[in-house]
């Protein structure tokens, strides 16, 4: 079992979110940055999809009754075991009733602490996902409170745990600037303000959270917005309302939208966008889909190589 | 009919299947939609079926637009032909007005109706829900009597109550969430539209036909 004894600022079960109940305008949910997610299962030999905690801005303290391997992946958030510091990105052995206590992160939003078994609750739907708007999955379906007792899975036998090298963490790391592919709408925006979308910076609001992410920058309104008849929404659309700022739509987006969309973060770049952070600097790159594809096949087969 | 293919992102595909919100178009979305749910393409993940279009959701790294383009296409053809099943008929009972419905007594004088017409009318007609979207549970109703089409509050309410029942342009819908929300509130179902532990989770369904009855307040 994991007491929870402060559970940061929104802290929350994840795991690889449930797809598949679009038709009912439930979005997948899931790990923000499931790159860091996937790493942190491969250092303490769970399954890459074993559910863990998301910790965002502030990790929290938390008792383990049992004793684990953990591992703490994602933005680095400076992290003690029984008073000792412990290395981001490391499996470290923990002994039964050790106290984890996680600070707040400098760069970066998530961390993500994984432990040996994964954090065990019924899966809701096929998934131990937190899906916070509607109260489903996860624990009790709500964020983690002080005095929430967690179980512990069973070690699984998947494999050995791994460690990963600082250059490989270096090319998996979070960017700042994220590709784009074109929207759907992107015609219904002028060539000046395509232009503008790439070429001026965004700024990160404090309205950024699991459902999407507000930016403020250049103004870019549509020429078109009132006219859109609602359809379906993909994750990573950059969609804009009247007000020409653009907002990002994340993993617990909404299904359908009806403002225009100039663009879409491209799979490679989702998990980053998990870790902008309210006045962080963004900025966005036009390419094409073939490109986009070969950069996720490529991110995939760094993983392939350090997965085991 | 033949669906207009476009890249929505580098793992997502919208298929067209016309261009206005009608009966015509909501039958092709029910159709297809039913089509890819029981006969799955290879490497899709999700759709999110709207008013005229579905977006098809997919792993890039296991299939490609080309191929989800052509696995669609093989179920319309099929789907296009087939009969649809019968659809359920969902009765959802509302307080109109007083704090359940704040908007009751602006939309009528907009319309030049008294509140009582306006619930008349709202009550008597049969809707179909031609998507559930944007929150989960959330069913755009089809099938507003025109003369009660009403624009959306210049500004949102930072959060309606979860029930409430509220009109958008041409459309009318319950908030199955406490959420912040635009629509014109006039009235209040007390039953849950989200329910984990209920099946379906969603009171409303795609496809199903909805009325409202009117209940008093101590009902």
């Amino acid at each position: 079992m994991i007491l929870v004894e402060s559970p940061g600022l929104q802290t929350t079960v994840q795991d690889l979110g449930r797809p598949g109940y679009g038709p009912q305008g439930i979005s997948a949910s899931g790990a923000a940055d499931p790159l860091s997610l996937r790493i942190g299962n491969a250092l303490v030999g769970n399954r890459e999809g074993t559910a863990a905690l998301e910790m965002t801005l502030v990790g929290g303290r938390y008792r383990l009754q049992t004793p684990v391997v953990i591992a703490i992946t994602g933005a680095a958030m400076a992290a003690k075991v029984e008073g000792a510091p412990v290395e981001h990105g490391r499996a470290l052995d923990v002994a039964a009733g050790a106290v984890v206590e996680i600070g707040s992160s400098k760069d970066g939003v998530r961390s993500y602490l994984c432990v040996s078994g994964g954090i065990q609750v019924a899966p809701f739907l096929g998934s131990a996902s937190t899906h916070l708007l509607t109260g489903i999955g996860g624990f009790e379906g709500r964020a983690l409170r002080k005095g929430d007792s967690l179980p512990v899975g069973p070690r699984q036998k998947h494999a050995p745990p791994i460690s990963i090298s600082r250059e490989m963490a270096a090319r998996l790391a979070p960017r700042k600037c994220i590709r784009v592919t074109h929207g759907l709408q992107s015609d219904c925006f002028t060539d000046e303000h395509r232009a503008l979308f790439v070429t001026t910076p965004y700024c990160v609001t404090q309205e950024a959270n699991r459902m999407g992410l507000r930016l403020e920058g250049t103004a870019i309104p549509s020429t078109t917005a009132a006219t859109m008849i609602t359809e379906g929404v993909a994750l990573g659309a950059v969609q804009v309302p009247s007000s020409g700022q653009p907002i990002i739509l994340f993993v617990e987006q909404q299904t359908t939208g009806g403002y225009p969309k100039i663009a879409n973060v491209i799979a490679a770049d989702l998990p980053s966008v998990g870790q902008l952070r309210p006045g962080d600097e963004t900025r966005f790159e036009w390419v094409s889909i073939e490109t986009a594809v070969a950069l996720l096949r490529e991110q995939e087969s760094l993983m392939r190589g350090i997965l085991p | 009919m033949i669906p207009q293919f476009a890249a929505a992102s580098d793992r997502s595909l919208l298929v067209s299947l016309g261009s206005g919100i009608s009966l015509d178009t909501h039958r092709r979305v029910l159709a297809l939609s039913r089509a890819v749910q029981t006969d799955p393409i290879p490497g899709v993940l999700n759709i999110h079926p709207a008013y005229c279009s579905v977006l098809v959701v997919f792993d890039p790294l296991l299939s490609t637009h080309d191929a989800v383009c052509a696995a669609v296409i093989e179920r319309w053809d099929r789907a296009s032909h087939a009969s649809l099943p019968e659809t359920r008929v969902v009765e959802v009972p509302v307080r109109y007005g007083g704090s359940d419905g704040p908007d009751l007594d602006d939309v009528a004088s907009a319309h030049g109706l008294t509140a009582d017409r306006v619930v008349e009318l709202h009550s008597s007609a049969q809707y179909v829900a031609a998507f559930v979207g944007f929150v989960p549970a959330f069913a755009y109703l089809a099938g507003l009597p025109p003369e009660l089409a009403t624009p959306r509050l210049s500004t949102p309410r930072p959060s309606v109550p979860a029930g409430s029942v509220g009109i958008a342009g041409a459309q009318t819908g319950v908030y199955p969430f406490a959420t912040p929300g635009g629509w014109r509130l006039i009235g209040r179902t007390p039953l849950l539209m989200f329910d984990a532990s209920r099946t379906p989770m969603s009171l409303i369904e795609i496809g199903d036909r909805v009325r409202f009855v009117r209940v008093s307040e101590h009902a």
